[in-house]
């Protein structure tokens, strides 16, 4: 089948009047799919922040009374003051949220789904239905999630991690059906991310539009590739491991019981074989519409984007090898601590490679510093501090005091806030045109980067004293012990800049929202980018082209000598110099 | 209020601390040029009319610059690493000699015991205390730590020192205290709603000190080492 | 006319006796006046209860004058044991049903030490778990016919609980204070008593029939005997538990 681009019928675009419920609701379309996932996962950011909230609350003013607290339970607290069985549960479902269900579906279930297609000039996704399914299996899973709250002895307790065996015994962690509803949630959601990474992978492989060739794609497609593969690698081992959890926790197995002849350390292995391989997938997909962001807003094409396609690649692959370094005090053996420091450290060349090469991109570009750009030079500066103080515990010796110290709670939120929450900041606005037509208020978006940068860092920042002090992490009050009780102040600012930084996204919820509506309506391609998807009309019709594009250039072309007086050149403009390529890209173009 | 690591107390808490510092100077060097090569250039570049970007797609020669120097700082740092971590760690790092006490975790209290004027664990001589870890200054102590349900995690921050204790492990950590003084141990694993609390006090009591009062057995070497309240040893309470 | 007068008073009567029966109150059942009390004996050496190290507790270890001590084997001075649990074991009427109490039992967490370190409490009873200490207690309840549960306290306060199934004993431990225990029975009746200071015991209020009584101690187990009570009597029953 070749050739098919030029001549195949418009497809998928004249479909018969489709109901509320099948346009909206029960959709097969990957962007509308995008949407629903960006809403619910929005939902499950404002979930994380919330249990967040609490969390500082008692970390700030320990057996105080926290507002509010009167709508819980007596079981979550007492006279107004958080228990300890409650706030292990907050840190352990804040955590779980936050990477499972608000920042990989943002980044992943909204822009893998949003972007792809429209990047590399299909129509749709290769299993459309397939991808519907994923979505409704991911909500499910966070509904499941969301329950654990509600059942006796609420929610699970020994952290987003469940080391076993705390996480497997009920009579030690004081959890039932709580651990169970994880586990299923866990197993549930991991189907949902394998559904979408084959549709990811099938869909890039062999849905690519004429002249679309591999580097010819966007950064921000190479990385959800990437991610992708790493996702529907890694997720099963993280659903084996909670279906062996599942199965100690209620037929009676003994695979993380040591007295009954089971593991602790096997849990490790497995969450942590799944667990670093899951980081990559919450920060390739930011570092790659980082790029996308910081090549429009310098108006220069991407500094050696070979060399960020091999630093993806590099990553993706050597995040396979680093896992012990979540584990050097756990009791393996030495020599693996050896190893693991060794792949760890190396893993850190390409993610600097990556932070020269947008310093190169910004170099003697011409600088729009619109909120997304904004946002994505936040990233570079934040993602810098996270990875750089990932080297500190790569280091082992270093790592045996600030292993499970509020360091390591610095460096995660530098990686995860800093770097991929600034960058889907960035990207919410960025997409917003071609997602609902309309854009988010400019000065607004201003007002929120500047104040988040801000609070964002004293929240943060401090942490990194706080541990360097040998703050533990998942302490109810710190001030039992007397070696931690100077350090209190600091825990207070850090508190109330916290309570600031939430208060702050409630501008961010007002512009997303209120500009669904009342936003200005937006243009084809308000950004003056050169990706396919601005060649569309905002929001972009179902089905996208009518015929797919043909592409004569890669993404980047920005300032380019042949772009004359613009400065920028979209990948399917051609022009009189251009030649058309050669045949269909891939068998599958134009489906 | 503290801005800087806990004072150091174990004869590898120095080099642990060099380590930390060396790094902090490497990364912070790193840092300032990320961050002021993020500043420089938004207020040098910033779109001014006229002007037009340089249109470039890269450099070969910057990519192996910035690929070679961190790769080779890297290498520097594992190799220095290293070496102190098989020091510290390794399967043969345990000094001869070690004066052995036993730790076992449980939730939520650290059951420390003592061989026993004969010096060896596991004979009829040994006792168990609860939360009170007494060694001596100036000589290796090796702890054999165990767990008796969840994971727990031996920490002493002036010491460094921070091992995981396993349910079904037997797992072996030294240390050398420097300074006769008192400190605390607190648990650094989650292990359920008490680990906020899992804390114990440690002691360094001068050698001589030491030796004396170790030929007794269990309540009278307490009592030999902590006479009364009013004699305790120095209580730190945090500077 | 008297045939007929008769009649009708007997007939009255028996209405009267049929009424009475149909309105019978059933808790007359499980009530009744008869008492069994006696004294739980100890022979042979009385035990040293190893002494409780509160170092590490100052909160607490200030509240005592004299070293505190576990409480497993505590002999009174009249050579009588305390902390044994009496109770009626079987015998009560099968239909008998006794009103769950709304008032709680208290037991209270005080210089890290559970007071009382046995008691009883009747099956749907609030217990009443309260903090004296304001330092984190956690009360870990080992049911095996109740469910378990384990609550933490962190600072001075009251959390209740309350026991759907007769268990004897339910065993409560504190984690973060290895050395608090206590034990609680669980009965669907209020037919028990724990002896005290002068290892004395009184169940009162029993209807007429025969019991086993059992008396219940943390070290050395249980005995029991048969006791057969009728109208108001008060019969007594000692029990003997000798040193092991």
């Amino acid at each position: 089948m070749t050739s098919v681009a030029a001549t195949a019928p418009a497809h998928g675009v004249h479909h018969a009047p489709q109901s509320f419920w099948r346009k909206y609701i029960f959709s097969t379309d990957h962007k509308i799919i995008g949407i629903q996932f960006l809403f619910v996962s929005l939902f499950f950011l404002l979930v994380g922040g919330v249990l967040a909230m609490q969390m500082r609350w008692a970390l700030g003013f320990p057996g105080k009374p926290m507002p509010g607290a009167g709508l819980l339970p007596e079981t979550m607290a007492a006279n107004g003051v958080i228990l300890p069985e409650y706030y292990v549960q907050l840190v352990s479902m804040h955590g779980t949220f936050m990477v499972f269900f608000a920042i990989m579906p943002l980044l992943v279930g909204v822009y893998a789904n949003f972007l792809i297609p429209l990047k590399i000039g299909a129509h749709d996704m290769a299993f459309p239905r397939i991808n519907m399914a994923s979505f409704w299996m991911a909500l499910f899973a966070g509904l499941l999630m969301f329950a654990s709250f509600f059942v006796p002895e609420g929610a699970i307790r020994s952290g987003w991690t469940n080391y076993a065996p705390l996480s497997a015994r009920p009579d030690l962690s004081g959890v039932t059906i709580g651990q169970q509803l994880w586990c299923i949630s866990i197993v549930v959601l991991g189907l949902s991310s394998v559904m979408g990474s084959l549709n990811y992978i099938t869909t890039i492989i062999n849905h690519r539009a004429p002249g679309m060739t591999w580097f010819r794609m966007p950064l921000s497609v190479w990385a959800l590739f990437i991610t992708a593969i790493l996702a529907v690698l890694a997720l099963p081992v993280l659903q084996g491991a909670a279906i062996l959890l599942l199965f100690d926790q209620t037929i009676g197995t003994h695979f993380f019981d040591p007295p009954a002849g089971g593991q602790a350390l096997l849990w490790q292995h497995l969450f942590w074989f799944f667990g670093h391989p899951e980081v990559y997938i919450l920060i390739l997909p930011a570092m790659g519409m980082v790029s996308d962001m910081i090549a429009n807003g310098s108006r220069k094409p991407i500094f050696g984007y070979h060399s960020m396609v091999f630093a993806i690649v590099a990553i993706g692959f050597l995040g396979w090898l680093v896992w012990g370094h979540h584990m050097f005090m756990s009791g393996m053996n030495p020599t693996l601590g050896s190893s693991f420091m060794i792949s760890t450290l190396v893993i850190a060349v390409p993610s600097a490679v990556k932070v020269f090469n947008w310093l190169g991109t910004m170099w003697r570009g011409n600088l729009r510093f619109h909120v997304p750009m904004l946002n994505a030079v936040a990233f570079v500066a934040m993602f810098t501090i996270g990875g750089l103080s990932g080297v500190f515990m790569a280091a082992t010796p270093v790592d045996m005091f600030i292993h499970d110290t509020q360091f390591i709670v610095a460096h995660l939120h530098y990686v995860l806030f800093g770097g991929s929450l600034f960058a889907l900041f960035g990207a919410i606005t960025y997409w917003y045109p071609k997602m609902f037509g309309r854009m988010m208020s400019e000065p607004l978006g201003k007002v929120h980067f500047w104040l988040t940068f801000v609070f964002y860092n004293c929240t943060f920042f401090p942490m990194h004293i706080l541990g360097m002090g040998g703050q533990m992490r998942r302490l109810y009050d710190p001030t039992q012990y007397d070696f931690l009780k100077p350090q209190q102040p600091l825990n207070v600012f850090v508190s109330i800049s916290a309570f600031l930084l939430f208060a702050t996204q409630l501008l961010f919820a007002f512009n997303f929202l209120w500009n669904l509506k009342k936003g200005k309506k937006a243009p084809l391609n308000p950004w003056e980018d050169n990706g396919l998807e601005w060649s569309l009309p905002s929001p972009a019709p179902h089905g996208n082209w009518d015929r797919p594009p043909t592409v004569y250039r890669g993404p980047y072309e920005f300032s380019a000598p042949e772009a004359g007086s613009r400065d920028y050149l979209p990948q399917n403009e051609k022009l009189p110099t251009d030649r058309e390529p050669a045949s269909a890209a891939t068998p599958a173009a134009g489906h | 209020m503290r801005w800087w690591l806990p004072p150091a107390a174990s004869t590898y808490a120095g080099d642990i601390d060099f380590m930390f510092t060396l790094i902090l100077v490497i990364t912070g060097i790193a840092l300032v040029i990320v961050e002021a090569g993020v500043i420089w250039f938004s207020v040098a570049y910033r779109a001014r009319p006229g002007r037009r970007a340089f249109y470039t797609h890269g450099s070969t020669k910057a990519e192996v610059v910035w690929s070679a120097i961190p790769a080779v700082t890297v290498v520097i740092l594992g190799i220095m690493s290293n070496g102190l971590w098989n020091r510290i760690k390794g399967r043969d790092s345990v000094p001869a000699g070690a004066y052995p006490i036993g730790v076992h975790a449980k939730q939520f209290e650290w059951q420390l015991t003592y061989p026993g004027p004969d010096g060896q664990l596991g004979t009829a001589d040994d006792f168990t205390v609860r939360n009170q870890l007494h060694v001596p200054v100036g000589r290796p102590v090796v702890v054999h730590l165990s767990a008796e349900d969840v994971i727990h995690s031996f920490f002493v921050p002036e010491f460094r020192l921070k091992q995981d204790a396993v349910p079904g492990m037997e797992i072996r950590a030294w240390f050398e205290a420097t300074k006769v003084d008192s400190m605390e141990l607190g648990c650094a694993e989650l292990c359920g709603m008490g680990h906020y609390r899992m804390r114990a006090r440690v002691w360094v009591w001068p050698a001589d000190k030491y030796d004396a009062c170790v030929k007794q057995a269990s309540q009278q070497f307490l009592d030999c080492l902590r006479p009364s309240p009013a004699e305790g040893a120095t209580r730190r309470t945090g500077s | 006319m008297r045939k007929l007068g008769s009649i009708a008073a007997v007939a009255a009567a028996v209405l009267v006796v049929a009424l009475a029966a149909w309105t019978r109150q059933p808790a007359a059942d499980g009530q009744g006046a008869a008492t069994v009390t006696g004294k739980v004996k100890f022979t042979g050496a009385k035990p040293t209860n190893p002494p409780i190290d509160m170092s590490e507790e100052p909160k607490c270890k200030a509240k005592y004058t004299t070293t505190p001590t576990q409480e497993t084997v505590v002999v009174n001075p009249n050579g009588t044991l305390a902390n044994v649990f009496v109770y009626v074991k079987s015998g009560l009427p099968a239909s008998a049903k006794y009103e769950t109490p709304k008032t709680g039992v208290l037991i209270d967490q005080d210089g890290c030490h559970y007071r009382p370190h046995v008691l009883g409490i009747m099956v749907g009873q609030p217990l009443e778990i309260k903090n004296s200490d304001g330092i984190l207690h956690n009360i870990k309840a080992k049911g095996v016919k109740n469910r378990p549960f384990n609550i933490s306290q962190p600072t001075t306060m009251t959390s209740t609980r309350t026991f759907s199934a007769p268990e004897v004993m339910v065993p409560l431990e504190c984690n973060v204070h290895g050395w608090m225990q206590a034990y609680l029975g669980v009965l669907p009746h209020p037919f028990y008593a724990i002896t005290g200071v002068d290892g004395s015991f009184t169940i009162k209020g029993l209807p007429p029939g025969t019991y086993t009584i059992e008396a219940w101690h943390e070290k050395y187990g249980t005995q029991t005997a048969t006791v057969t009570v009728a109208g108001t009597e008060s019969k007594t029953q000692d029990f003997t538990f000798a040193a092991k």
